[in-house]
């Protein structure tokens, strides 16, 4: 669709060089380089409390490094062109068409152009028949989706997913598992956290290890999945084999 | 059980002119104080809970104490700013309507903004980094926020409301209680149970009581249909 090509100068490739992030002195994200191609699937994973969140809100723009440095492509600060869709997302108290507008009257839309846009939007992903109904009334999965959706509305070069699924039923999480291979078919690059080691088996094409605030290894996802060279990786992954 | 209550039911009843003159300033003189201090306090309360300076924290105890602030105390204030000796004197106000707003507005004022900035901030918890992703500044939050909020803000404006129709010293100080110019339901009451004249005060103290429970009637309705709405 002309709608995602229309961009002029790419924002991507998205470098981190020597990124950190510290609160009060204690670093939390360390020394991250890091690259993300356009149109990959890149999935990011890691223990619990491994900064997995953290890297994607420091890529989005939510926080800034506090050493080392985030540059965009187009060399602007935070370009418009991305989205990031959370694991609990925060839906306004309004009608889902109107979910789907307001981010568009953020960007100065005019009305008619927002309700193109909604219309469409509604359409692509089958929400129309829900399109008025209170969003907070929605099930998990039709808000997650709704969510999906809003993100891709606007746009984005690169869409950020923080555990997209982990609050999901088996399948609610298909359907967004199915949502995000689309937008990646579309030439959207997908930056992912997960715990869930098979969904990081069906999306990856890209793996970034993270272990204690380092990034420990950042590979194609089937050199990764052989069998990672970093020890931390391959307890990491043996783990979910006593697991599973 | 006769005298003063069959009096009231009857003045009640015969919708009694003076009855209704009173009824109808009072109405229009706290109606107009909830217009103006919610035009001031909701934007006022989620500033506050938006913003960040030093200082921030004296001024919301400083509001949070005005919530308590004497109405006595409230028209005093007023009445020392609109006598002919004080800042505002020249306007003429004291003993207008318009003076009875400003003294209800100075009470209502700390009610709306205290609970406005409690609700604001709560929803900004949970909303910052959404919005922030979705591209919104701190400023383009605020009508959200209010907007997200409005259920839960109707209940400190209806607080506030019903500060300003019980209260019964700020109006009488800056009022003056004149019969036919303001003399409001909480201001005849005083009179005329000094007066002896019980019915006219009892049949007040009926209406007001009646508009209160009615108020929050509809209010606790509003809340229930809306969370069922909107969840």
């Amino acid at each position: 669709m002309s709608h995602h090509r229309a961009i002029a100068a790419s924002i991507l490739p998205l470098r981190l060089e020597a990124a950190g992030y510290a609160v009060g002195g204690e670093p939390l994200l360390s020394d991250i380089s890091l690259t993300v191609t356009a149109g990959r699937r890149l999935i990011v994973m890691g223990a619990n409390g491994a900064g997995k969140s953290l890297l994607l809100r420091l890529c989005h723009g939510l926080i800034a490094p506090t050493s080392g440095r985030r540059v965009w492509a187009d060399g602007t600060h935070r370009p418009e062109a991305q989205a990031m869709v959370f694991q609990r997302p925060v839906l306004l108290r309004r009608s889902v068409a109107a979910n789907l507008d307001y981010p568009l009257a953020l960007r100065g839309l005019s009305r008619s152009a927002r309700r193109d846009s909604v219309a469409r939007t509604l359409d692509r992903f089958g929400l129309a028949p829900m399109a008025d109904r209170p969003a907070r009334l929605l099930s998990g999965g039709e808000q997650q989706r709704l969510a999906l959706a809003r993100a891709w509305s606007m746009s984005p070069e690169v869409l950020f997913l923080d555990e997209p699924t982990s609050a999901l039923d088996p399948s609610a999480t298909r359907i967004i598992e199915e949502m995000i291979e689309g937008f990646s078919a579309e030439g959207i690059t997908i930056v992912m956290t997960t715990h869930d080691l098979g969904q990081a088996r069906r999306l990856a094409e890209d793996v970034a290890f993270l272990h204690r605030g380092r990034l420990i290894a950042h590979h194609p996802a089937a050199n990764f999945f052989a069998g990672p060279t970093a020890p931390e990786a391959r307890a990491f992954l043996a783990g979910d084999l006593v697991w599973s | 059980m006769d005298g003063p209550f069959f009096t009231a039911i009857g003045l009640i009843l015969g919708a009694d002119a003076g009855l209704l003159q009173i009824i109808g300033l009072s109405l229009r003189v706290t109606l107009t104080a909830v217009l103006v201090a919610c035009a001031i306090g909701l934007p006022l309360g989620a500033a506050l809970a938006l913003a960040r300076f030093p200082g921030r924290g004296a001024v919301i105890v400083l509001f949070n104490a005005l919530m308590g602030l004497p109405p006595v105390v409230a028209g005093l204030v007023v009445y020392l700013m609109l006598s002919r000796a004080g800042p505002f004197g020249d306007l003429a106000l004291l003993f207008t309507p318009e003076a009875m707003i400003l003294a209800q507005t100075v009470l209502i004022l700390p009610i709306v903004v205290s609970l406005t900035r409690s609700v604001v901030e709560d929803i900004w918890a949970e909303y910052r980094e959404q919005l922030q992703s979705l591209g919104a500044s701190r400023l383009r939050a605020v009508p959200t926020l209010l907007w997200d909020g409005r259920v839960s803000l109707l209940t400190g404006v209806l607080a506030g409301f019903g500060r300003a129709s019980a209260e019964v010293g700020a109006v009488l100080i800056v009022g003056g209680n004149i019969a036919g110019h303001t003399r409001t339901m909480t201001t005849a009451i005083t009179l005329e149970t000094s007066r002896g004249n019980l019915g006219l005060a009892v049949a007040l103290g009926i209406i007001l009581l009646t508009l209160t429970l009615t108020l929050n009637a509809l209010a606790w309705g509003a809340g229930q249909w809306a969370r069922s709405r909107l969840g």
